[in-house]
Parts: C-alpha cells; structure tokens; sequence
C-alpha cells in the first residue's frame, strides 16, 4: 500500500483546488504552512545577506566606496528591519515550530489552522509592504531599525510603509503566538502533562507568551508614531511638550522580550539536540523548562538597559542594571545543564550536535559581553560602537541562527525522509564558524576602541579590522551557500534514511517521515518522559500502536 | 486510511484501560473561548500603551489636562457612555436569547446593538466636529498657539477616541457577519461561541469608553 504523505493530499481554506500551487497557499495544513514561511523567510535572509556584504565592502576601505552616506544609513535599515522583523523573530516558532508543535505534543493539528493561515498572509502581506517601500518616493527608511523618534517622524523616506509593514508583521506574530498557546493548552495527548512535554514545546511555549504579551505594546508604540507622522498629535515632538524618550522605553518595552522571543525557541531546539545525540536523559529537565519560564519573565524587566545613555535617575539605572544581570542566571542554569548532559555521555558528533557545540561556544561570548554591557560605568565607553554590534551579532547570528541551522539539520530527515550529505554538512558548518569569528571579533577590539557604530567610514586606524571582518563576511556568506546547497541536493538526491535516523525518542520521529497529513492515525497516550534512554536506545516506541488499522 | 466518522470524540485508552477523550481540533469551544480571551488580552495591551501614555503626560501637565478636559461636553459625553451601557445589556440578552433556541429574539437584540452603536458614532461625530470648528485639532494653528499639555491632551483625546471609535465600527461589521452566520445556520442555539466571543469582544470595547470617559471628561468637572 503506498503511504499518502501530506506532500500528497492537504486540507485548504476553500475546499478542493485542482491548482498544485493553491493547494499550497491556502492550505491549512500546519506542516505545508511552515514550508511557506520557509520559502518566504530564506528569500528574505539572501536578501538581508546581500544588504550586509555590500556595507560591508563599503567598510572595506576608509572613505567613501560603493554607498553614499544616505544609502549605507539606508542599507542598515534594511539590514535590521528584514533580519529582525521577516527573519529572527518569526524564525524558528513559523517554520520549526509549526511543523513540529503538533508532532511533538501527539495533536493532528494546531488549535486555529485557518489562523495558522492566515498569519502566513499577514505576514507576506508584510513582507511585500517592506519590499515595495523599497522602490517609491525617497526609498527605504534611514532611521535604523528601531525607528528613534523624532528623527523618523521628520525624515522623508519610507517610514510610514516600514512602519505599516513592522505593524502588520507584529500582528502576524501575535496571532502565532496565540496559537501556540491555546495549542498546547488544549491539544496534548492524552496523559501528556507539561512536564512530560518535549524541551522544544516549553521554549515554544514561553515564546508564545512573550509574543502574545509584548508585541501588542510596540504595535500601539508603531501606530503613535504613524499618527504623529501623518497628523502631527505632538507626544514624541519636543517642540508640542511631548517627549522622544518616551518613545525609547515604549519600542524597548516590547524589544527586549523580543530578544528573549527569539532565542527561547532556539533553546529549545539545544534542548531536544542534545539528548539525542548523547543518547541520555537531559540533566535538570523541570530546571530547563522552568528557566525559560524565568527568562521570559525578567526579560520583561530589563529594557531600560538601552536607555543607559538617553538620560534615566540614577535609581532607575541601578535597578535595570542589576535585572540585566540577573538574567543571565537562568540562562546560565540551562547552559549548565547542557553541558551536564554532554558530561560522560557517549556522544555522537553528527552535524547537529557539532552546530549546537559551536554554538555554545559563540553564543556564550554573546552572552558574556552582554553582562559586560549592563554594567554602568562601562556601557557608557561601549555604548553606541562596535563592540555593541559584535555582542548582538554574537548572540542573534552565533546563537539564534546557528540553532535554527542545528534544527534544520536535525529535523531535515524529519521534513523530506531523506538524509543529506554528513560530510558536506560539516564542512560547511567548519566554514561558517571561522568566517564567523573572522568576521565579528574584531569588532569587539574596534569597538573598545571607540570606532562608532552605524558610520558609512572610519579613521585609518580601524582599516585592519574592517578588512579582517571583510573577509570573514566572504568566508561566512560561501559557507552559507555551500550548506544551502548540500541540504537543497538533498531534497531530490538525499538517501532515504526511514523514520528515526537519530535513534531520537520524542513523539515526532515515533512516526513515519515524511509525516501523514494529520499526522497521527490513533493518538497516542503519553505516560512517560520525553527523554528516556536504556543502553543508548529509545525506551518507548509506540510506531505499532499509533499506526494500528491503518 | 483513518476511520474517522462524526459519531463521537475520539476516545483512547490507558495501560490501566480508562478511557481518555481527545481534544478536536476542529471543535473545541474551551480552545475558541481560550483564544479569544488571548486575543482581548492583547487589546488590553494595545489600549494599555495608551494609557502608559495618557497618564505620564497627565502627571506632567496636570494643570492644562484639566483646563482643556472642561471644555468638552460632558452631557454628550455622559449620553455616549449610557448609549454604550445599554447596548451592552443587548448584547448579553441575545446570546441568552440564543442559547435559549429563540433565534429571531436574538437576532433583533444585536439589530438593536447595531443600532445603538450607530447612535453612539453619531454623537461621537458631532462632538469631534464642534472641536474641529473651533479649529482644534492635532496640528491646527489655533491648538500649537496653546500651552503643551493642551496640545498634547487634544492629541492623544483624537487618537485614543479615534482607536475607540475604529473598534466600535469593528464590532458593528462583526455584528452584522454574526446575523449573516445565524442566517446561514452557522451560529445555532448549541454552536453559539462566535456569538459568545463578540460579545466579549464588545464588552472589552465598552470597558475601555468606561474609562476613557473619566480621564478625558471628568477630570475637568467644575473648572
């Protein structure tokens, strides 16, 4: 009997389609959707990566090379606004957390898959707002990606439709994230209690909060600032009594979470990676679960740390200051765990072991000057150079991005039953790791030695470590490709690897892969741990039980 | 392939062998209210911001919040806040009524509503419309020559009853897919949690104007 996958048949908003591609775009199939968020998000990220190369051979040089001053102010922006809107924050939660939640959970599906759907729409319709932006009236916003008033309430560039398009992509995300909640509220199997639930779920879950919670705040913030543009109500214009500061602590109210939002879920994928190729239960389960709990929490608590500079009471420093840090506990705890886990295990350095190993290491950097940057007297020195642009990059690109090529590595055969080449993979991960740390350390010591960020040129005394992180860019951007090639020869040329290639004991791999349109024939009853390893093989495999009367 | 019929929930057992119910995906009124409830607290927080707003300047400008608060008119005011209250009652009363099998009861109650909310942009509009007479609004000549707080309270009292007054037309188009959904037989006397939410959707919407009426009108009573 051939086994229909849900690459075969699919449930759509409209009822049947005999068109291949509006079965796609309107199907409510919460596998086929994170595809679509996929193939959007990846184009964007080429996109995003071509933006970076170019500011950085303008960087290359002193002076002025490929960009005037206007269009590498422009450049940034764009930079910032796809990487972080169309990319890091949707990022894992669309693309591995809808296809995975449900598989993960034994549930056949999210709770509102037409919402499901319609957040992809939002979304793209997002997407297409920053793109046209692009090529109308005076182009793209210069304002950065955080959109500082009063300066974007003045300048003549696009800021509205950015604006309109960070709105609507917030809006996406919010519905996401209700989603997920209710999701994981209501659509548990049978026995499965939170602390049964995978480590993925629980990242998902705090995401989902967080994404529920704050993105409404910079949604208002967006709004106001639109209406300031376009009518003129005065509450972030100096010159009506109103105050731009105020417009700081608004966008940050939501901005930071949103920078535990993103890297919540990519927890959680180190969470599932590291068991299975250690082939062990993970050390300090409930500590892991809970601290992401936690970080979402504080992470709420902290966004005055990028006020530091703009004029804040001294008090109101002291407190921020020391919520900065204490972040950095539970953040510590599952790091601590992680590597509990690894302690003794036989482990298996398969390629997404080896991205989550890299990635401790690069996002530990990113995390530590972190603390640095929370401390008082020193953020004043680093506050607005390089060194600040390395820490972010560490810990969004070294952490946040390289966990989500973990995840698509690990849950590659997952996706198309199929396995990629090993060798290439790690080759690929060797490449993007040096260029990498090629291209963002010196920037730590350029920024501690005051070259500013945001500057189209520099003194001549930075040219060193500009052309340093020039050819780390060009080493990181080929290993990149080099790895989208291999993974997309695999799509068609890939060996067929069966269900569970990892010898991994979560619910998704207990079925067959690709997975079937509703995933679970019978539901299964959950009625132990996630993580149960016996001589390094799965404990439970309930493929027979869940496939029965097929 | 799967032998999925409508006859009843699908139902699994233990090692014990008690039975366990699992959740429909496609039917689950605890996941739609759970949602929506979700959803109203994100307006909460879109309306929260606001508020952030409205209270910080008012801490700062105390005095001229209270100056430009007792020039509106707080008998259109106070008719708008009763128009909204009563609308409410109708609301309630025709998802009773619907639970209670009487369709066409519950189908006049939301016309009514619909009515009512009608009513209450109408006020609305003249009310807007003697400001904009005296030429106050954001970025008139007349409204910069004044102090801050005065500019800065017009604003945010055009924007936050401009939000209100988006969210009200909002629940009116939502009023009106519910009669087309009831014609429809989608929404019935035992499937009846669009009808639910709405209402809920509408009771957030005059509990902001419950306090909006106060800060903006009250604040400048018996100036």
């Amino acid at each position: 009997m051939t086994r229909k996958t849900f690459y075969d048949e699919t449930h759509t908003v409209f009822g049947h389609h005999e068109n291949k591609l509006f079965q796609w775009i309107f199907s409510i199939d919460h596998k086929r959707i994170a595809f679509l968020y996929m193939i959007v998000m990846f184009a964007f990220f080429v996109v995003a990566l071509g933006v970076a190369l170019s500011m950085r051979l303008e960087l290359f040089f002193p002076g002025e090379q490929l960009l005037t001053p206007d269009q590498f102010n422009q450049a940034f922006t764009l930079h910032g606004v796809i990487m972080v809107f169309l990319f890091i924050i949707p990022g894992i939660p669309a693309i591995f957390g809808n296809f995975l939640l449900p598989l993960l959970i034994g549930a056949k599906d999210v709770s509102f898959p037409r919402l499901n759907l319609f957040s992809w729409w939002l979304f793209l319709a997002g997407a297409i707002i920053a793109i046209v932006s692009l090529f109308v009236g005076d182009g793209f916003a210069d304002t950065g990606w955080t959109f500082y008033a009063p300066y974007s309430v003045n300048t003549n560039t696009n800021v509205l439709m950015a604006l309109t398009a960070a709105y609507i992509l917030g809006m996406a995300s919010i519905l996401t994230g209700l989603n997920f909640v209710v999701t994981i509220h209501r659509l548990r199997a049978p026995g499965m209690d939170f602390f049964k639930m995978p480590l993925f779920v629980w990242g998902l879950y705090s995401t989902a909060w967080i994404q529920v919670l704050a993105t409404p705040v910079v949604g208002i913030t967006l709004i106001l600032v639109i209406i300031e543009k376009t009518i003129g109500i005065g509450i972030f214009d100096p010159s009506k009594g109103g105050d731009p500061i105020l417009y700081e602590h608004l966008f940050w109210i939501y901005s930071h979470p949103a920078v535990y939002l993103m890297i919540l879920p990519a927890f959680g994928v180190v969470s599932e990676i590291v068991p299975t190729f250690c082939r062990r239960t993970i050390f300090g389960y409930r500590a892991i679960a809970i601290s992401s709990a936690m970080i979402s929490i504080i992470g709420y608590l902290v966004w005055g740390h990028h006020l530091f500079s703009s004029g804040m009471s001294e008090w109101a420093k002291v407190v921020f200051s020391f919520l900065t840090f204490f972040v950095s506990i539970p953040t510590g705890i599952k790091f601590f765990d992680w590597i509990a886990t690894m302690y003794k295990g036989s482990i298996v350095m398969a390629t997404p072991m080896l991205w989550v190993v890299g990635t401790i290491v690069t996002f530990a950097i990113g995390g530590l000057t972190g603390v640095v940057l929370a401390t008082l007297g020193i953020t004043i020195h680093l506050h607005d150079t390089y060194y600040v642009v390395a820490h972010f990059h560490y810990a969004m690109l070294g952490g946040v991005i390289f966990m989500m090529f973990a995840a698509m590595h690990y849950w590659f055969p997952k996706f198309f039953g199929k396995m990629y080449n090993e060798t290439k993979a790690k080759f690929a991960f060797w490449t993007i790791f040096i260029g990498f740390n090629l291209l963002w350390f010196p920037m730590f010591i350029a920024g501690a030695l005051g070259m500013p960020r945001r500057y189209f040129d520099y003194l001549p005394e930075f040219t060193i470590y500009h052309q340093i992180s020039g050819v780390g860019a060009f080493v990181i951007i080929f290993g990149m490709l080099y790895m989208g090639y291999n993974l997309y020869k695999a799509i068609s040329n890939g060996e067929p690897c069966g269900r569970n290639p990892w010898n991994a004991t979560t619910l998704e791999w207990q079925i067959d892969s690709p997975p079937l349109l509703e995933n679970f024939v019978n539901t299964p009853y959950i009625d132990f741990e996630p993580y149960d390893y016996k001589d390094g093989k799965p404990v439970h495999d309930l493929y027979d039980e869940i496939h029965k009367g097929r | 392939m799967e032998q999925h019929t409508n006859s009843g929930p699908e139902i699994i057992y233990d090692k014990a062998g008690n039975p366990h119910e699992v959740v429909d995906y496609n039917d689950d009124y605890t996941g739609a209210k759970l949602g929506f409830w979700f959803f109203l607290f994100t307006e909460l927080l879109l309306f929260g911001g606001m508020f952030l707003v409205f209270s910080f300047y008012f801490y700062r400008f105390p005095e001229n919040f209270v100056e430009a608060s007792s020039t509106l008119n707080i008998v259109l005011g106070g008719t708008n806040t009763f128009i909204l209250l009563v609308s409410t009652y109708f609301m309630g009363m025709s998802l009773i009524n619907l639970k209670n099998g009487e369709i066409s009861k519950a189908r006049l109650k939301i016309i009514i509503t619909i009515l009512l909310s009608i009513a209450f942009l109408t006020v609305k509009y003249f009310e807007w419309m003697a400001e904009i007479h005296h030429g106050i609004y954001p970025d008139s000549d007349i409204l910069n020559a004044k102090e801050s707080g005065i500019i800065l309270y017009f604003g945010l009292y055009f924007t936050m009853t401009g939000l209100h007054g988006v969210h009200i037309i909002i629940g009116i188009a939502l009023m009106i897919w519910i009669l087309i959904l009831m014609s429809g037989k989608k929404v019935t006397p035992t499937n009846y949690v669009v009808l639910e939410n709405v209402a809920l959707y509408w009771d957030l919407v005059h509990l902001v104007w419950v306090f909006l009426f106060p800060l903006f009108y009250i604040i400048g009573l018996g100036k």
